[in-house]
């Protein structure tokens, strides 16, 4: 079971000061939370894609590669990439490069994105969304496993005779999640080939998660990857503790009422019951969060979002803290009841090993 | 058993615009039952669901009643729909409902629209903003709305009431055309279990990626 954090980095006042990181503090400070993630033993950083303010999440490659040369362990990921509006070309060499500069400590997750002026901006259009995730994807798989490509579609220039330098680490390419909140098509997508499904979960009743997760499962044994129980889920998640439970939702309670997503809508008490937020004590955290299993199963990948909404660096290296303090007695409880033929996520290490073996 | 919603956006208590949704939903109930089919009308009063409807647009989901409600109105053969004029349209409140629901729910759902105000200068309310809506929402819309001012709640003359079983009676018509619900085993699934039951297999996807579709 691999357990991580991930970041929209988004640029938020801090509703409690008024006062809002610059963009080279918020950079700066996405860097102090990996090396913390890695310090108190997470296994996965992932950061998200964006190209508007009020984010200073642009080239995820060159935070990425930054975080790798100062961490040893923790594989480095996306939440998403955007395989929509970004050439699959770049993406192709960009995380192939990424793999070799980390030893292979990089996988991606794809997504949409939901910005409707990001497309225009870089000449596509969202009503074609879908069919650009699948495109581009399509390319993606066959620059990164063939060499001198020749191919032709709708949304890109064709190629003629390209190989994508650098080729993959050990002729691997980086393990692909496929992230959508409630398209089934890109669950479809994700079962289709056999990649790992991310349900992103935090914004939304467990209902919503359960179905994706299920259709993906089915498919996936459809496509004779393996039976439903073997297909390789992830979640996302999202809580603020304190060692006392009503300290933490006072502390929290004016940034989730100003939050950019949820904000001035529901009470907090009506969010964390209709979604996986969880504002409490560490032992309340982790007993929700191993609730989760009850509506997917046994998965393999879960992700936290900690450091949103205005929460200042201080703060969420003093999450990151109390995480590490209850990550023992989580991958305990993950281990619990897991069948033996549960996978876990693939790794570089474990698709160099399957390679060798000789399907 | 066919099912009937209708939905009042009335905020004061009493309400005209509940008061109007009471005599739609009785006339259609008649009418319906005079063609021979059982009917269960529900009436929904959208004010106790304004706070829900609000966070809905926030957060992008529903919770608890209105959940409920929205399950209904998916499953409903036929909607009543009642609005005060606010502004020279439908209410905010009114418009906020129908804003939340996904995409098909309305998808041919037989429709009557209704709206009351202080006097009769606002009845084209009903062409002007009502009408249009619906068809957005491919509704079928009957083509007898039922406007209501204050001053037709004091008549005697009879006018409202025939309009309104005029209205009902073009409802109940379509109902009984539409085939409609027959029992709780086949009342359709919720619109986003369909979608997830009707996948498009992905050599489809792929195949058509790369043609003319939109998706």
């Amino acid at each position: 079971m691999q357990i991580g954090i991930f970041t929209v980095g988004d640029v938020t006042t801090d509703p409690t000061t008024g006062q809002a990181p610059t963009e080279h503090e918020r950079i700066k400070a996405t860097v102090a939370i990996a090396k913390k993630a890695e310090e108190i033993g997470l296994d996965v950083f992932a950061t998200g894609e964006h190209h508007n303010p009020p984010f200073i999440a642009s080239n995820p490659t060159a935070t990425l590669a930054y975080i790798g040369a100062q961490t040893d362990n923790i594989i480095l990921s996306t939440a998403t990439t955007l395989i929509t509006t970004t050439d699959p070309v770049l993406i192709a060499e960009d995380y192939a490069k990424l793999q070799h500069l980390t030893d292979g400590r990089v996988d991606l997750m794809m997504g949409r994105g939901n910005t409707g002026p990001v497309y225009p901006w870089f000449g596509k259009d969202i009503r074609q969304g879908i069919n650009l995730a699948i495109e581009n994807y399509a390319l993606l798989r066959r620059l990164w496993s063939e060499t001198n490509v020749d191919w032709e579609g709708r949304f890109r220039t064709p190629l003629q005779g390209y190989t994508s330098t650098p080729r993959p680490l050990d002729g691997v390419a980086p393990f692909v999640w496929h992230g959508s909140i409630r398209s089934p098509e890109i669950a479809e997508q994700a079962a289709y080939y056999g990649d790992g499904f991310f349900h992103n979960h935090i914004f939304w009743p467990a209902s919503h998660t359960e179905q994706m997760v299920r259709l993906y499962r089915e498919r996936f044994e459809h496509y004779g990857h393996g039976p439903a129980d073997t297909a390789i889920v992830g979640l996302g998640g999202q809580f603020f503790m304190r060692k006392n439970s009503q300290d933490a939702v006072n502390e929290f309670r004016p940034y989730f009422d100003n939050a950019p997503v949820y904000g001035h809508g529901p009470s907090l008490e009506d969010f964390t019951e209709g979604t996986p937020l969880t504002v409490g004590s560490p032992q309340q955290v982790l007993e929700r969060t191993l609730s989760f299993r009850d509506y997917v199963g046994h998965y393999q990948r879960q992700l936290f979002l900690v450091d949103h909404a205005g929460l200042p660096l201080k703060t969420v290296l003093e999450q990151l803290d109390l995480l590490g303090e209850i990550l023992p007695e989580l991958r305990k409880g993950f281990a619990e009841g897991r069948p033996a033929h549960v996978p876990d996520a693939p790794t570089h290490a474990s698709l160099v090993e399957q390679r060798k073996v000789p399907a | 058993m066919k099912r009937v919603v209708v939905i009042t956006a009335g905020l004061s208590v009493p309400s005209s615009t509940r008061l109007l949704a009471d005599l739609l939903g009785d006339a259609v109930e008649r009418a319906i039952e005079a063609r021979g089919s059982e009917v269960g009308v529900e009436i929904v009063e959208l004010r106790p669901l304004a706070h829900a409807l609000a966070d809905h647009l926030l957060t992008g989901f529903p919770t608890g009643e209105l959940a409920r409600v929205i399950e209904q109105v998916h499953r409903a053969d036929a909607l009543v729909v009642v609005t005060p004029v606010f502004a020279a349209s439908y209410s905010g409140l009114f418009k906020n409902f129908f804003d939340v629901l996904e995409d098909g729910v309305l998808d041919g759902t037989p429709v009557l629209v209704a709206a009351t105000a202080g006097t009769a200068r606002h009845s084209l309310v009903l062409d002007h903003a009502l009408r249009p809506l619906f068809s957005y929402l491919r509704a079928v819309v009957v083509p007898t709305g039922v406007f209501a001012a204050t001053d037709d709640f004091g008549s005697t003359d009879g006018t409202l009431q025939k309009r309104v079983e005029r209205a009902a009676g073009e409802l109940a018509a379509l109902v009984a055309g539409s085939g409609g619900t027959t029992s709780p085993a086949a009342a359709p699934r919720p619109v986003t279990e369909e979608r997830f039951a009707a996948v498009t297999p992905f050599d489809q996807l792929l195949r058509e990626a790369g043609g003319d579709s939109v998706r």
